[in-house]
This record gives C-alpha cells, structure tokens and sequence, in this order.
C-alpha cells in the first residue's frame, strides 16, 4: 500500500498540485487581462475604463464572468454541434497546454524536456484548428470567411516565427527552455545583459509582430472584423463557448509574451546579476517581463489602424520571410566562422 | 513501470479508434478531424518510445501544416459522399490484396517478434546512447554526414514539386487591382495635388 503511495499515487498527485498552481495564477491572469485592457486602452484614449464594480472596478471581470456563465448556449440550426462545441475548449485547453514546458524560475517547471522549444512551436501551430473548426462548424457564412482568413494569417506568419525560433535555437545551441534561458546569463561585452533581444533586435521586431498576427491581435485581428466580418469565427457563439474563445485569445496573448520573454527577453534572468536587481526572486522578473510584453500587445492595439487583407500576407510572406530567413543564415555564418 | 502502460495503451486505442473513425464518418470534414487525433496519438506513442524530435516534427509537419491544408481542400470542396461510395466494388479486388499485403507483413513480423528470432537488432540498440546525446542532436548527425547527399536532393524534389505547383497555378488575371507599396510611398503631393487660386465669383473652367 505505501509502495503504491510513494511510487504512483504521491507521483501523480504531485504532478497535480503543480499544474494547480500553476494554472490558477494563470486563470486569475487571464481574468485580470482583460480588466487592464480595458483601463490602460482607456486612459490611453482619456476614458476611465470600467471603474463601477467593486473598488476601481476590480470586481469587473468576476461580473463579466459570471454573466456569461447565466446566458443560454445558442446553437445555430445547421450547425455540427460537437465540433461547434469543441472548438473553443481546444483554443482554451491549448493556451493552457504550453505552459507544462515553460520555466517560470530556475528549476520551477513542469516539465523540463529536451525539445522544449519544438513543443512551443507545435502546440501554437495548432492554434488554428480551434479556429477552423469554430468557422466550419457554425455553418454561416461570415464565420467560415473570418475562419479561411484567420487559418491562412496563422499559417503565413507561423513560418516566420519558425525561422525565428531556429535562430535563437542555433544562438544557444539547445531546445531546452531552462538551458535556453541560462544561455543568455553571461553578459554581452562584458556590461550589457546577455539577452538575446540585443545581438537579435530585428528578430525580436517581427516575432513581437508576427506573434501579433498569430494571436489574432490588432492591428492584424482580420478574423473578427467588426465592420466586414460581424465577428469573425465568433459569430455564432454566445455564453460560455464564446466565454472560452475570449479567455483563450487573451491566455494565447499570456503564452506567447511567455515564449517572447524565455526567447528574447532572458527568461527570469535579472538584467544584471548584482545587489539590487537579484534581490527579487526569478519568477517576479519572469512576471515583470511578461507584463510588459502584454502592455506593449495593449499600446499597439490602442495606436494602430487594423491592416487590408493583402497587405497582411505581403507582409508575412514578402518581407518577415525573406528577412527572418536572411537572418537565420547570417546567424549560421557567424557560429561557424567566429 | 504500470503507468507506462497504461499511457500507451490510452495513446494506441485512441489512435485505433480515431483511424477507425477516419474511413467510417459520412462527413468528410469529421474524418479530417479524427485524423488529427490519431496523428496526436500516434506523437504520443513517439514520445513513449523515447523518440521525442519524431514525435513533435510529427505534430509540427503533419498536424500543423499537412492536415490544415487537407481540412482547408475538404471544407471547400462539396465532396458528396454518396458518389465517392459508387465505386466501391469496382475499387474491390485491388483494395483487398493491398490489405492482404499489408496483413501478412504485420504477420510476419508479430511472429519473429514473438519467437525470439532476432529481427530486431536494428532496433534494440540505437547507435548513440539517448541519455548521453539527445535525439534531436544524433539524428542531426546522422542526417548531415552520412545521409547529406539523400538530404539534400529530397529538399531539391520538394523545391520543383514547390516552384511545379506554382507554375501550373498561377496566372495573371487583367483588371486586377494590385498595390504597389513602394511606388505609393514614393508618391509626393506636388505628383499629385495641384493647388488652385480660384478668383471669387468666376470658378475653374
């Protein structure tokens, strides 16, 4: 009986607590999100933002909540209902999914595995299915054009962020996340801090902008056009299903600032490992930088027009692919002949 | 280890029971959908066996990239479903000896690889130690030394298949409106706009 204890159920029951604590800090986050949204795009705009529900407004996302949670689940007439029903858990469960690879702190990981950053790239490739299935299986017309549009934005800008990632992989020489992140400890130069968002600045642009495309997130947020497109993929969906497609956008923005901080940005490394800076544990500077990533996904959203159709593709295949594939072989050519 | 098992054998119903699905559902786009999932279960299976890179390039290529396409030509294409099961007993004959083909192979190789015989020398001993070399890193360097010219020319068949595919498709189509991004930022006001002083109570001719 203590040999199942120890060697199966303790086990187990460990993975579980983990991923609890994990994920609830990540759900109130979430929450939490769509709540700064609001106020910083607000005062950007010289609004206040949603300031009634509770004290400046901080109880406004439980209402939003539980709102959604009373309203009635619509199911248009026509429609694939387990598909219908299933695309918004994917989209939901696979923001979540990425976050079993991510180190949070040193040695504060689920799961540490070698291929880290090849799990990344595979689980946000499947973004898109939550996508097409939602289109497809609403059998309406303006969501299976937001849903063709959005696949196609996904898959454009996704080979870009690819070449991306195999860049910085090459710089660090691992595809393990926490090896990746301590790669960038040692200081550049000898002063400045090691992250690679200096020696690959223009990388950093457009991944920061084609993480923009892939999440769906203005000025690129074609799929949900108000003004062509009603809503996009969304159209169709009302109470929790369209609750959970909601929660996932903002959970994706959450995972990628994550996979921008451990690629660019140093992981929870301090930017300089002397007195005042290491003072604050690793997760809080994981935390900080995170926050910043999400504030500047905000900042955008709050100062760009959204983009044409044709321009967006131009963009991903005619200029992010040449470049970020230019800059893949030039970062060869320097590890080689260094 | 029990909970090995037990994963493997989640992992290979669920893939038997989603391929199953694949030929049975009526709708075409359902089948694509329970395709994935059996490709998902199959990067499980990989993952098992210790072969973590197959197993996410498995995700990556056939799930991210393959099946999108495949779901994209399905939910497009009106595929009636009632026509394509017309052929079927012409289609017959050949289906079965593939399926017998296929039979006596598995055959074959559940009977050497219960009766001891060693078939599977291959595959007892991979070459480099996976826990001293990760996998990514062995079959990179297998692939880019002794593998480098098959590499490479399978890359130049994908590139003609690639650049094939393009020629054959596209086509210019007049009266399209296109941008020309750079010609429209070289644009000044004085190419475009011409001011006019207009005298009070005459107008422009």
């Amino acid at each position: 009986m203590l040999e199942l204890w120890h060697g199966y159920v303790w086990p187990f029951l460990w993975i579980v607590i983990k991923i609890f604590l994990l994920l609830l800090p990540l759900l109130l986050a979430v929450a939490y999100l769509t709540y700064a949204e609001r106020r910083i795009i607000g005062a950007m705009q010289l609004r206040k933002g949603p300031n009634v529900v509770g004290w400046f407004g901080l109880l406004q996302p439980i209402a939003d909540a539980l709102k959604l949670l009373t309203k009635e689940i619509v199911i248009p007439s026509g429609a694939s209902p387990v598909v219908f029903l299933l695309a918004p858990m994917v989209t939901f469960s696979l923001a979540m999914v990425a976050w079993a690879v991510i180190p949070v702190d040193a040695g504060l990981v689920i799961s540490d595995i070698n291929v880290g950053i090849l799990y990344l790239f595979a689980i946000s490739s499947l973004g898109v299915y939550g996508v097409v299935m939602a289109g497809w299986a609403s059998n309406s017309r303006y969501a299976f054009l937001g849903a063709m549009r959005s696949a196609a934005q996904m898959v454009s800008y996704e080979v870009s962020i690819g070449f991306i990632m195999i860049t910085v992989l090459m710089t660090a020489g691992t595809l393990n996340l926490s090896e990746l992140v301590l790669a960038q400890s040692e200081p550049l130069f000898g002063f400045l801090p090691g992250w690679y968002l200096i020696p690959h600045f223009p990388m950093f642009i457009v991944f920061f902008i084609s993480v923009l495309a892939e999440t769906n997130r203005h000025p690129f947020d074609l799929p949900e056009a108000e003004s062509e497109l009603v809503a996009g993929f969304m159209t169709e969906y009302s109470s929790m299903p369209f609750a959970l497609f909601f929660l996932g956008e903002y959970a994706n923005m959450i995972m990628m600032s994550a996979v921008v901080t451990i690629l660019f940005l140093g992981g929870w490394l301090p930017p300089y490992d002397i007195s005042p800076f290491n003072y604050l544990p690793g997760f809080v500077w994981f935390s900080i930088k995170i926050a910043f990533c999400l504030f500047l996904f905000i900042w955008v959203r709050a100062t760009f027009p959204r983009y044409r159709y044709d321009q967006l593709m131009r963009l991903g295949w005619k200029i992010f692919l040449p470049f970020s594939l230019f800059w893949l072989i030039l970062t060869a050519f320097i590890i080689v002949y260094k | 280890m029990i909970f090995a098992s037990i994963i493997f054998y989640l992992f290979s119903i669920v893939a038997v029971v989603g391929a199953l699905n694949v030929i049975l559902q009526r709708n075409p786009v359902h089948s694509v959908l329970w395709l994935i999932l059996t490709f998902f279960n199959s990067a499980g299976l990989f993952v098992l066996l210790g072969a973590e890179f197959i197993a996410m390039v498995l995700v990556v290529v056939y799930v991210g990239a393959v099946a999108v396409l495949f779901l994209f030509v399905v939910m497009m294409l009106d595929i009636n479903t009632t026509i394509m099961r017309e052929g079927f007993l012409k289609y017959l004959p050949i289906a079965s000896i593939i399926l017998l083909v296929f039979l006596i192979e598995l055959i074959t190789v559940f009977i050497g690889a219960y009766s001891g015989e060693d078939i599977f020398v291959l595959t007892r001993e991979p070459i480099p130690d996976p826990l001293i070399v990760t996998n990514t890193e062995s079959i990179g360097n297998i692939l880019y030394t002794d593998y480098i010219y098959l590499f490479q020319s399978a890359g130049v068949v994908l590139l003609v298949a690639m650049i094939g595919a393009i020629v054959l498709t596209h086509r210019r189509r007049p009266g399209m409106k296109r941008q020309n991004i750079s010609k429209q930022i070289d644009r000044s006001p004085k190419d475009t706009l011409e001011i006019i002083k207009v005298d009070t109570g005459k107008g422009i001719t």
